[in-house]
C-alpha cells in the first residue's frame, strides 16, 4: 500500500515534468507569460514531490519492508538505521531516484533566482532541466521501479509494479543486505558528492541551450553559470577523490585508482568540465572561443549522463550485457538525441558565435588556454577509447579484450606532463599578447629554482628519470604560483603599506577567482606528488608467515604476532584480525592490524588494510589469506606507498581553493568596471 | 561505486574454479611437481599482476580475493615450478580463456593508433585555428588598433610595480 503510494507520487512527478516542458515551450512560442510562470511553478513542484517519494522509500528501507524488491536487495535486519537510509543509493533503482531528487533540488534553486534581466532564458532552462528529469524519472517509472513488490504466483516469486491477477504478496523474512563495500563511511558520502557534481553540470548546459535557442549568445550565460560550474566541478572533483580514498581504505589492492571503466566514466566529465572552466575565461575576457565553449558544455552534459549510466550498470563490459539491459539502449538514445539536437542548434547559430577579437600571439594566455583544452580533450580521447575499445573489438572481431592500467598510464602520462608544463607557463603569460622575451623574463627565475630542487632530489632522493621530470614540473608550477603571489603581495605592500599577511589576504580577497585558481593549482601539485610517489616508487611483497616470523620490504620489517577470529552477531559480521609488530631499521614503531570481515547476510568478504601513514610513506598491510586448520600461518601482502599522503592533503587544499574561487564577490561587476575604467584612463593619459 | 562488482561474484567464482581445474587437468601437459625450488609469492604476483580473470572485471589477478583467482595463482605457481617462463604462462592462459586475460589488447597498434591519430587531428585543427585567427582580416582589424590587449589587472599590477621602482 505504502509502496503503491510512493509509485503513484513518482508517476505524478513524471507527468508534472512533462507538463512543465510543454507549458514552457507553449508559453514562449505564444508569448503567454502566465504559461511560462505555470511551467516554472510546475518545476518547483518536482522537488517536494520527489522528496515525498524519497521519504516513502526511506520509510520502507528503515522499516524492513522486504516485500519491496529494492528494500530486499539492499538492506537486512542487522544493518544500522543510518546505513538503511544510505542504502537509498546502494542499488540502481534507488540511485536513479536519488539523481532525480538532487536534480530537482538544483533546478528549483536555479528557478528561485532573480530572472529580471534574463527572462528569455527561463523557459528554455526549464525545458532542458525538466526533459533531463523526465528522462530519469521515466527510467524509474517504467523500467527500474524502486517500489516494485514481490508477488508469489504460479510461476514463482517475481517483482511487479501492480499485483498480478493470481499473485499474493510475498514478504521474505530478511533482506540480502547491502554490499559490505558500500557500508564504509566513504561510500556514504562519495556517491552523493559525485551525483551533486553530475547534476549541477546540467545547469550550465541548460543555460547554454537557452542561449542558443534565444540567440543571446554573448557571454551572459557563462557569467550566470560561472559559479554553478565551479560548484559542480568542486563536487565532482571531491567525489572522485573520496572514491579514491574509499578504494584505498576498503578495496584492499594497495592503490586508489585502477583505471576501471566505472572510475573513468566519472573522470571524463571532470576532464571536459575542467577544460570548460578554463576556456570560458577566454570568452569572458576576450570574446573568443564561443564556438568551442558550446560543444564543451554539451559534451560535459552527455558525459554526465553516460557516467551516471555506466557507474550504475557496468553494462559496457560486454555487448550482450548491453543488449540485455533494459535501460542501456534508452540511455544511449537519450545521449544521441540530446547530442544531435545540441549540435544542430550550434550549427543554426554558427554565425552569431563568431569571435569578437583576433588571436595576436601564440604565447598569449588565450592561446595557452587553448592548448590546455587540447590536452584535456586528448586525455578524454584516450579514456573514451579505452572504455569503448573492448566493445568495438567484440563487435567487429568477436574477440573480447581488456584495456587495463598499462594502456592508460602509457598513453596519458606524456599528456599529463605537458599539462603540468603548461600550468607552469600559462599564469605568467598575458591576455592578448606575450612574446618569448616577456615570458622568458618572467619564467627564468622559477625555472632555475625548480632545477635546483630537482638536483637536490637527484642527490638525496631518487635517480629515476621519470620521477625527476615529474618533480621538476611540480616544483616549477609551485614556484611560478608562489612567484605570482609574491608579485601581487609585493605591489600591495608598497602601494598600500600593508604587511605581508594583510597584503596576501587582501590580494586573494580582491581577486578571488585568480588566486583561488592558483591555490587549486598548488593543490593539484601536492596531489601530483602523491600520484608520482605511488606510481613510481610503490614497493610490495607477499609472504606466508608463521607466528614470530617476519617479512621485510624497503626499510621495514613486519613480525607476525597473533591472529584472532570472532563473531559480532548483532551486526552479522565475522572478524579475522591479525596483529603485526612493525620495525624500521631495527627500531620498534608500533603495531598494525589488517582484517578480513565476513558479512553473513551478503556472504561477502571485505579486506581492511592495516595502515601506518606518514608524509614520507604509507605502510599498508593486507591479510590475504588465512587457513583456520593451520592456525599458525597467515599470508600477508605489504605495500610501501611513498608520498601518498600528499594526495589527500592536496585534496583538502583543493577544497579551500575552489571555495575561495567560487565565493560570491560583493558587487564584483561594479569593481571590475571601475578597474577597467581606471586602466583606460591611465592608458589614454599615457598616450 | 568503484569496482562494485568486486565481490559480487561468488557463484561465478566457484564455477570458474571448477572450470580452471578441468581445463588444466585435460590439457596435454604433464603436471610435474617440485622440479625446482617453490616460487615465492612475489614471483607469482609479478605474473598475476598482468592477468585478469574473465569474471572479476578490472581486478588484476594478484589482488583478486575470489577463490577462482586464488586457484589461478596456484596454477601460475605450479607452472613456475615446472620451469615455465612468464611468456609461456601468459600464453597458456590466453589459449585457454582468450585475449581478455591480458591487461592490454594483443593488437597494440590499433589500440594506440586510434587515439594518437585523433589527438594529432585535434592538434592540427587547433594549429589551423591559430593560423586563421592570426590572419588579420581587412574588415575586422584596423592595423593601427593592434595593440597588446592587456589584462586590466596585470596592467594595474605592472603600473604599481613600475611606480615603486
Amino acid at each position: 500500500m505504502i509502496a503503491n503510494f510512493g509509485y503513484g507520487v513518482l508517476f505524478i512527478t513524471f507527468l508534472v515534468t512533462l507538463y512543465s516542458v510543454f507549458a514552457a515551450i507553449y508559453g514562449d512560442r505564444k508569448q503567454i507569460p502566465a504559461m511560462v510562470e505555470s511551467a516554472r511553478r510546475a518545476m518547483l513542484l518536482t522537488w517536494p514531490l520527489l522528496t515525498l517519494t524519497a521519504g516513502v522509500l526511506i520509510y520502507l528501507l528503515v522499516n524492513n519492508h522486504y516485500e519491496v524488491q529494492f528494500v530486499y536487495e539492499v538492506t537486512s535486519r542487522s544493518m544500522p538505521t543510518y546505513l538503511k537510509i544510505t542504502a537509498w543509493w546502494g542499488g540502481q533503482a534507488g540511485s536513479l531516484l536519488f539523481w532525480s531528487w538532487l536534480m530537482s533540488a538544483f533546478a528549483s534553486l536555479v528557478t528561485l533566482r532573480k530572472w529580471d534581466r534574463d527572462r528569455e532564458f527561463l523557459p528554455w532552462v526549464i525545458v532542458v532541466a525538466c526533459i533531463t528529469m523526465a528522462f530519469f524519472i521515466g527510467m524509474n517509472v517504467f523500467f527500474e521501479n524502486p517500489f516494485a513488490q514481490l508477488y508469489q504466483t504460479f510461476d514463482g516469486v517475481a517483482a511487479h509494479t501492480l499485483r498480478p491477477a493470481d499473485g499474493v504478496l510475498f514478504t521474505p523474512e530478511d533482506g540480502r543486505g547491502l554490499n559490505p563495500l558500500l557500508r564504509h563511511p566513504g561510500m556514504v558520502i562519495h556517491p552523493p558528492m559525485l551525483y551533486l557534481g553530475f547534476v549541477s553540470f546540467v545547469i550550465p548546459y541548460a543555460f547554454a541551450i537557452a542561449a542558443l535557442i534565444t540567440g543571446r549568445t554573448d557571454d551572459r550565460w557563462i557569467r550566470l553559470t560561472r559559479r554553478w560550474t565551479l560548484w559542480a566541478w568542486l563536487f565532482l572533483s571531491f567525489g572522485l577523490v573520496l572514491g579514491g580514498r574509499w578504494a584505498y581504505d576498503v578495496l584492499g589492492w594497495g592503490g586508489y585508482w585502477g583505471w576501471d571503466p566505472v572510475e573513468i566514466a566519472a573522470f571524463m566529465p571532470w576532464l571536459t568540465g575542467t577544460a570548460f572552466l578554463h576556456s570560458v575565461m577566454i570568452q569572458e575576457k576576450r570574446g573568443m572561443l564561443k564556438h568551442w565553449n558550446m560543444p564543451l558544455v554539451i559534451l560535459t552534459y552527455d558525459l554526465v549522463i553516460f557516467g551516471t549510466f555506466l557507474t550504475r550498470s557496468g553494462v559496457l563490459s560486454s555487448v550482450h550485457a548491453f543488449a540485455q539491459s533494459a535501460i542501456g539502449p534508452l540511455f544511449f538514445a537519450f545521449i544521441g538525441l540530446t547530442l544531435i539536437t545540441s549540435v544542430a542548434l550550434i550549427i543554426y547559430r554558427w554565425n552569431s558565435l563568431r569571435s569578437e577579437t583576433q588571436m595576436t600571439s601564440l604565447l598569449s594566455r588565450e592561446a595557452l588556454f587553448l592548448l590546455n583544452n587540447l590536452l584535456f580533450m586528448s586525455i578524454l580521447v584516450v579514456c573514451f577509447w579505452g572504455v569503448i575499445f573492448p566493445l568495438i573489438s567484440e563487435l567487429f572481431t568477436g574477440q573480447k579484450v581488456t584495456v587495463g592500467p598499462p594502456f592508460y598510464e602509457r598513453a596519458t602520462s606524456p599528456l599529463f606532463a605537458t599539462l603540468l608544463l603548461l600550468m607552469g607557463v600559462a599564469p605568467l603569460s598575458a591576455w592578448g599578447h606575450s612574446t618569448v622575451k616577456t615570458l622568458g623574463r618572467a619564467i627564468w627565475k622559477p625555472t632555475a629554482l625548480a632545477l635546483v630542487v630537482t638536483i637536490v632530489l637527484f642527490a638525496t632522493y631518487t635517480q629515476k628519470v621519470g620521477a625527476l621530470i615529474g618533480f621538476f614540473l611540480i616544483a616549477l608550477v609551485i614556484l611560478v604560483t608562489i612567484y605570482e603571489y609574491w608579485r601581487g603581495a609585493y605591489a600591495r605592500q608598497r602601494s598600500q603599506g600593508e604587511n605581508v599577511f594583510t597584503a596576501l589576504w587582501n590580494l586573494t580577497g580582491r581577486n578571488r577567482r585568480r588566486y583561488g585558481g592558483y591555490i587549486i593549482h598548488i593543490s593539484m601539485m601536492l596531489m601530483a606528488v602523491g600520484i608520482l610517489g605511488i606510481e613510481i616508487f610503490q614497493m610490495e611483497t607477499q609472504g606466508t608467515l608463521k607466528q614470530g616470523e617476519s617479512l621485510s620490504v624497503a626499510n621495514y620489517e613486519l613480525r607476525y604476532k597473533e591472529i584472532a577470529q570472532w563473531d559480532d552477531l548483532p551486526s552479522g559480521v565475522n572478524y579475522r584480525r591479525a596483529v603485526l609488530d612493525v620495525y624500521e631499521g631495527g627500531e620498534y614503531l608500533g603495531q598494525l592490524a589488517p582484517r578480513i570481515d565476513y558479512y553473513y547476510d551478503s556472504q561477502q568478504n571485505m579486506t581492511i588494510p592495516g595502515n601506518r601513514s606518514t608524509m614520507r610513506d604509507d605502510l599498508y598491510v593486507l591479510l590475504v589469506d588465512w587457513e583456520p586448520v593451520a592456525a599458525t600461518g597467515a599470508t600477508f601482502k605489504i605495500y610501501v606507498n611513498p608520498l601518498v599522503n600528499w594526495l589527500w592533503l592536496g585534496s583538502l587544499l583543493f577544497l579551500a581553493g575552489v571555495v575561495i574561487a567560487a565565493w560570491p564577490e560583493k558587487e564584483a561587476e561594479r569593481v571590475a568596471v571601475k578597474a577597467r575604467a581606471r586602466v583606460q584612463q591611465q592608458t589614454s593619459a599615457a598616450d | 561505486m568503484y569496482k562494485l562488482k568486486f565481490l559480487q561474484i561468488t557463484n561465478y567464482g566457484l564455477l570458474l574454479a571448477v572450470l580452471a581445474a578441468f581445463t588444466f587437468a585435460f590439457t596435454n601437459q604433464t603436471i610435474v611437481f617440485a622440479q625446482g625450488p617453490t616460487p615465492t609469492d612475489d614471483e607469482v604476483n609479478r605474473i598475476a599482476k598482468q592477468l585478469y580473470c574473465p569474471v572479476c572485471e578490472s581486478t588484476p589477478l594478484d589482488v583478486c580475493p575470489t577463490e577462482a583467482c586464488r586457484q589461478w595463482r596456484d596454477l601460475i605457481r605450479t607452472m613456475l615450478t615446472e620451469g615455465k617462463s612468464e611468456a609461456e604462462i601468459k600464453q597458456y592462459f590466453v589459449a585457454q580463456y582468450g585475449a581478455r586475460v591480458l591487461a592490454e589488447p594483443p593488437n597494440r597498434l590499433v589500440t594506440y593508433l586510434v587515439p594518437a591519430v585523433a589527438i594529432l587531428l585535434g592538434a592540427f585543427m587547433l594549429f589551423r585555428g591559430f593560423q586563421m585567427w592570426m590572419k588579420p582580416s581587412i574588415t575586422e582589424t584596423d592595423a593601427a588598433d593592434v595593440k597588446p590587449a592587456q589584462d586590466p589587472y596585470i596592467a594595474r599590477l605592472e603600473e604599481e610595480l613600475k611606480k615603486q621602482k
